[in-house]
């Protein structure tokens, strides 16, 4: 419909590969001269920047980890020096301590590019008006479409997360044409929506939903709901944050901008190239970030690429909805969450109350995803006093909300009451496949 | 007279009072008084037992988390204002009471009162003092 970049976002691929080359060899010059941890991967395989003289050398470089970003916290992996840093952004690790990431003046553009690119094949123009109902704050879901919307020229709400009523209120008053967040909670606005009997007050055409797993059947209940066409985004904190890749106005996968990132699909277990075309873990490199400049991270999300002609014009490579992951991460309400989080906060609690037993169940009830954690109280803490039970409960409910950024909640069970195969409990219970 | 209770922790799921009836009905062993105590997340379900000793070992055998705590039971007239007299004197005595629960006996005319208070010593002298009868279990 629209371009913001065409010159780039339509590069012939021979021409673009040239991009990749040199910003890749920039990119790996300027690590190896700044990022100590990148040097010294280099150095242990013997390789020099020189030794990598574009592309098809890039699986010679070694890989980069989340563990990488809690090592160096929080400012060990950045490339310039930190005046030049203008923002961090930050998300949970897998353990109690964030991962820190962080903009240049440049980055920031670049970001609302990739973001702003999206909006602009959607047709979002100055005449739009955009609510940005992803999180504001550390989180880079709200200022990642913010700036997006911005780099159009469109007006932006920037009404952050939370309270439905007041987004629905706001939507209608505001004549919000574009609306962002989280797939889930669109379906949930969708059903107030539905149940005020208020979908012909809205002017929303176009709907950016990314942060978590959706599916085509729940594309379409959004898009029928919200009287909308929904479209999904990609992306990390740890590569950019929303907008690493993004569906164009064809809705047949996501367009990675390959002028800023390259991407490749390994086998996790030997961490071999594969072929496009088929599923493996998706790792990607930065060509033009310059505070945190990312190579050959892996990001444990499973996917497929996609490097077919897109009808929409554009050259860049696609890749599919991401279909699992190789780690034991889940994604709750969009927010990353590690059972070794919730671990963590359970062994701070005295082992006189709570025995180190636990299950997370979560599930998704009227498209909002339930998030429950038992944890088996010990025999001997157990008396005939319900206050003391109760504050138990609500201490550990509060700890886990400040480690992971959203509330469970917290069941006292019975001592050997969770289930023990082969001696080891089964720590994860998700029934959200086949709902989502 | 301060009688033995069982206090039996119920996780929020279906079936968990119904599990641990079928505990002490396999047992033999006669629930006289019950009462549950709920909130959102779990029950606490308190029964006065005909052997509780027993009662504890065979619920911790099944794996459900259970208590002996100890109650006064006493016994008061089953007629209106049966239940303020005895409140009234431990108000008026400065105790306060923790949970209760009633059920008549089988005694015509009588009822029996289970209270929990924090100074349950001091509350069962009180109560003896003014002549309020201790209560016989068999009669529950």
């Amino acid at each position: 419909m629209g371009f913001l970049n065409r010159e780039y976002e339509c590069m012939p691929r021979e021409e673009l590969k040239k991009l990749q080359d040199e910003r890749l060899k920039d990119t790996v010059r300027r690590s190896y001269e700044n990022v100590e941890c990148f040097r010294k991967r280099m150095d242990e395989k013997g390789l020099k920047p020189e030794d990598i003289r574009g592309v098809e050398d890039l699986h010679l470089l070694p890989f980069s980890y989340k563990q990488d970003l809690r090592d160096y916290y929080p400012y060990g992996l950045f490339a310039v020096p930190m005046k030049d840093v203008k923002r961090v952004h930050a998300s949970s690790g897998t353990t109690g301590k964030r991962i820190v990431v962080g903009y240049t003046e440049e980055d920031l553009d670049m970001w609302g590019e990739c973001v702003g690119r999206m909006m602009a094949s959607l047709g979002v123009t100055d005449e739009d008006i955009v609510q940005v109902s992803f999180g504001y704050g550390l989180f880079t879901g709200g200022f990642g479409l913010h700036s997006g919307a911005e780099k159009v020229g469109a007006m932006v709400i920037p009404i952050s997360s939370g309270n439905t009523a007041n987004q629905i209120q706001t939507m209608i008053d505001f004549g919000a044409t574009v609306l962002c967040c989280t797939p889930s909670y669109a379906m949930y606005m969708g059903e107030e929506v539905e149940r005020l009997g208020v979908k012909d007050q809205l002017k929303l055409r176009i709907g950016i939903f990314g942060a978590e797993p959706w599916s085509e059947n729940m594309r379409r209940q959004i898009e029928e709901k919200l009287g909308i066409r929904a479209y999904d985004i990609y992306g990390l904190s740890e590569v950019l944050g929303p907008g690493v890749s993004c569906e164009c106005e064809a809705q047949a996968g996501m367009h990675v901008w390959e002028d800023h990132f390259i991407v490749e699909t390994i086998n996790p277990e030997t961490g071999e190239v594969l072929p496009e075309g088929e599923p493996g873990e998706l790792v990607f490199t930065s060509l033009t970030k310059q505070a945190f400049p990312v190579i050959r991270y892996r990001t444990r999300d499973i996917c497929t690429l996609i490097n077919k002609p897109c009808s929409c014009g554009r050259t860049h490579i696609r890749m599919g909805k991401p279909n699992g992951r190789t780690d034991d991460m889940l994604i709750i309400r969009g927010v990353n969450v590690f059972p070794s989080q919730i671990e963590e906060v359970l062994l701070r609690v005295s082992g006189d109350q709570i025995t180190p037993n636990y299950q997370i169940v979560v599930d998704r009830v009227n498209n909002v995803d339930t998030f429950d954690i038992n944890v088996e109280m010990s025999e001997s803490f157990f008396s005939d006093d319900i206050k003391s039970i109760e504050k138990l409960e609500r201490n550990i409910t509060e700890q886990l909300r400040s480690m992971l950024g959203i509330s469970a909640k917290v069941h006292l069970v019975n001592p050997k009451s969770i289930v023990r195969s082969e001696g080891k409990a089964k720590r994860v219970i998700d029934h959200r496949a086949g709902k989502i | 007279m301060i009688v033995q209770q069982l206090s039996v922790f119920l996780e929020n799921k279906k079936g968990r009072i119904c599990a641990a009836a079928d505990v002490l009905a396999q047992n033999s062993i006669n629930i006289r008084a019950l009462s549950l105590a709920d909130t959102s997340e779990f029950g606490i379900l308190r029964l006065i037992v005909d052997r509780p000793e027993e009662g504890k070992q065979a619920l911790t055998d099944a794996g459900i988390v259970v208590r002996v705590t100890k109650v006064l039971a006493l016994t008061m007239n089953d007629t209106p204002g049966g239940t303020l007299g005895v409140l009234r004197l431990l108000s008026e005595s400065g105790i306060s009471v923790e949970y209760m629960y009633a059920c008549v006996g089988k005694t015509t005319g009588k009822a029996f009162m289970i209270i929990q208070a924090e100074d349950l010593e001091n509350a069962e002298a009180i109560l003896q003092r003014n002549g309020f009868e201790q209560a016989d279990l068999s009669e529950l």
